[in-house]
């Protein structure tokens, strides 16, 4: 798989005309100094820094932008699904262990069951709502930038 | 149920298929034979379009005539099962959807592979999708021969056996001619009509009581012979802790079970980045939750006007609620209305089935060609020949599906689901969720976590009651049942989990921490995602 994915990306980068305006667009110097060439690394570089793919990986993940990231969905995701999961499992719990408390009448024909019903499918939508704008607000634009980012550095190492 | 009932029903539901195989051949008609194209569909659906695919391969015929038909009947206890399999929907969000499409291809266990030793891993996770995908198939087969002999009249084994037949040879000219791209305009079309039938009958319930719920409820709980107790859970799965242990087994699997299930995870390879898989996830809660929400009106209502003993002297597990309440919404038995509707309704849950059918054999045919094949023999495992293998796994798995259809004909539809889901909480779930978030985890710990969850949960239903030992089993005359709970779930999902930590704990090799960063950064950041 990962050969077939290296193979496919210098595929691209040599045929696609978009690719290579942007691998040498802007005058900026690459990882290792020279000034960006495209298309295509020549062999001895591409041997020399094939082991740093790894190294890239390893770099971005200790960078502060990407802890920042993964700290903020993590900040949400883990006590969100904690919560969620132990509501969900305490819904489950009362109706099938407490049927009499869940059969005390609120208003008319309803029923605790079926406000604690009505509950789940109302905190479901609820934090799909949160989780969504979290994330969009939040994380989204860091991680764009990251994914370029990671992405440049990768450019010139054969994967 | 009368001939005009049937004629109707079967030009609709023949327009349905002429329609669907109109789409295949269109969206085939200049295929490239990529794998890309056959698994993923070219990647290039828009959030809406998939979101309402995945709503299509999620909403089963079970969900829609079999919710429906378990409130009519138990009232309460069947509004837990619609809780249980929306609520999974936050699992997949939150924790899985985006980060499995920044960090796979087409498969769940291109996202363990990419950190582990390939092969092992893919044959593991390969094999669990497979029997997962496969479990949930012979649901949909057994479902729609009983379900379209049902609303045909026709109870006869003869018709239950061509249903299953047809059903599975459609199934397969789509997968295999269409790919992913035909599958998804199926399911969206599917969807589309199946919240429309919903929308239509809801709001003829709601108006038949001048829009007063709670009006419905009382008389509900009066027609169902239960009072108040109708409106309260306990009626079927109160009593005895067995039978209690059971539920809470059961509602363990439903939530967690969807992130685990393959032809769902495959789903998110359709668009092209992680935020349009979030932004799909959206929709799709959004129309499942109201979709749930109206089969409760539609549960409750089947049993205030159609009537509880009514609904179960048509069909003992209350499948036929739905379609008996559309008669009556449309003006009765005989009346040109109620026949247009009971037809409506008999097409939809007919393209139901088809299509979710077609999205597990599209999926499961991936799981084949990409992980057991490629891995199996590899040498040979050229892109082309891989999607060549992929059409001739869903004719294969089209035609076990068939096999076992006919076989398992007399079990329980609503069992096999919750057995498929139960499976995919414990061998899928726990391996994807120590991929993602653990950074300890090794090879021998995902190949542990696949089987610890698989085998286990199988041996369980193996020595469940529902195999031996009760009358209703698959085999009432030998008893050799020494689990006590039908859904294993309780037991197998903490096994799965605990088999994965105990194997990464005993490896004796460490993780390796570049290709955990790899699979880090790009789960969260879509780096060098295709």
């Amino acid at each position: 798989m990962e050969k077939h994915d290296g193979g496919r990306s210098a595929q691209i980068r040599f045929d696609d005309p978009w690719y290579d305006a942007l691998a040498s667009g802007w005058g900026e110097l690459d990882s290792t100094g020279a000034p960006a060439s495209a298309p295509g690394p020549p062999a001895p570089r591409a041997a020399e820094q094939r082991a740093d793919a790894a190294g890239i990986y390893l770099e971005v993940q200790q960078s502060a932008a990407f802890q920042e990231v993964r700290s903020r969905y993590r900040r949400f995701v883990f006590p969100a699904t904690v919560a969620f999961f132990t509501w969900y499992v305490a819904y489950v719990v009362a109706a099938t262990m407490a049927p009499d408390l869940m059969a005390q009448p609120v208003a008319g024909a309803v029923n605790v069951a079926m406000v604690a019903g009505l509950g789940q499918f109302l905190t479901t939508f609820a934090l799909t709502w949160a989780y969504a704008r979290h994330a969009r607000l939040r994380r989204d634009r860091a991680a764009l930038d990251l994914r370029w980012d990671t992405q440049e550095l990768t450019r010139g190492v054969g994967r | 149920m009368t001939g005009d009932h049937q004629t109707l029903a079967l030009l609709l539901f023949s327009a349905f298929i002429a329609v669907t195989l109109g789409i295949t051949t269109w969206v085939s008609r200049n295929r490239h034979g990529s794998a890309e194209e056959f698994y993923a569909g070219g990647r290039l659906f828009s959030p809406m379009e998939n979101g309402f695919a995945i709503a299509g391969d999620y909403m089963s015929a079970a969900s829609f005539l079999g919710i429906s038909g378990l409130i009519a009947l138990y009232g309460y206890d069947g509004v837990l099962y619609s809780i249980g399999f929306l609520v999974a929907w936050l699992v997949v969000l939150l924790l899985v959807a985006e980060l499995v499409r920044n960090c796979g291809r087409f498969t769940l266990a291109d996202v363990v592979a990419a950190r582990m030793s390939e092969r092992p891993v893919r044959i593991a996770a390969g094999t669990s999708s497979v029997t997962v995908s496969v479990l949930y198939l012979v649901a949909q087969m057994v479902g729609a021969g009983s379900l379209v002999a049902l609303l045909l009249g026709g109870t006869s084994e003869a018709a239950q056996s061509w249903t299953v037949i047809g059903v599975g040879a459609l199934m397969v000219v789509y997968v295999s001619l269409g790919g992913m791209r035909a599958t998804t305009w199926i399911q969206i079309v599917k969807a589309v009509l199946l919240m429309g039938g919903a929308i239509t009958l809801t709001i003829l319930v709601l108006l038949h009581f001048h829009g007063d719920f709670n009006q419905m409820l009382n008389t509900a709980a009066d027609k169902s012979g239960h009072g108040k107790d109708f409106l309260a859970p306990g009626l079927r799965y109160g009593g005895d802790l067995t039978s209690q242990l059971d539920f809470i087994s059961l509602g363990l699997a439903l939530v967690l079970g969807t992130a685990g299930l393959p032809h769902i995870l495959s789903r998110f390879y359709t668009v092209p980045t992680a935020r349009a898989a979030r932004r799909s996830v959206v929709w799709s809660i959004g129309l499942i939750g109201s979709f749930y929400l109206m089969t409760i009106v539609l549960g409750f209502g089947a049993a205030a006007i159609v009537g509880t003993d009514e609904v179960r002297a048509s069909n003992a597990s209350g499948n036929t609620a739905i379609p008996l309440l559309s008669l009556i919404l449309g003006g009765g038995a005989g009346s040109t209305g109620g026949t247009v509707l009971f037809a409506f309704v008999a097409a939809i849950a007919f393209a139901t089935i088809l299509a979710v059918v077609a999205g597990i054999t599209l999926a499961s045919s991936a799981s084949v060609a990409h992980d057991l094949y490629a891995s199996l023999k590899r040498r040979h495992a050229k892109q082309r020949s891989e999607v060549a293998v992929a059409r001739i796994a869903a004719v294969g798995i089209g035609l076990a599906a068939i096999g076992l259809g006919l076989l398992a004909r007399d079990l329980n539809v609503a069992f096999l689901v919750g057995l498929a889901f139960a499976v995919a909480a414990s061998a899928n779930l726990p391996v994807l969720l120590y991929s993602l978030f653990w950074r300890g985890f090794t090879t021998r710990g995902a190949v542990w976590s696949v089987y610890g969850g698989l085998i286990p949960a199988m041996l369980l239903v193996i020595f469940s009651p529902v195999v031996s030992g009760s009358p209703t089993a698959m085999f009432p005359g030998v008893d050799f049942h020494l689990f006590p709970l039908e859904n294993p779930g309780l037991i197998s999902i903490p096994l799965g989990f605990l088999a994965g930590w105990i194997g990464t704990v005993t490896s004796p090799q460490g993780p390796d921490p570049a290709k955990h960063a790899e699979t880090e950064v790009r789960s969260l950041t879509g780096a060098g995602a295709v």
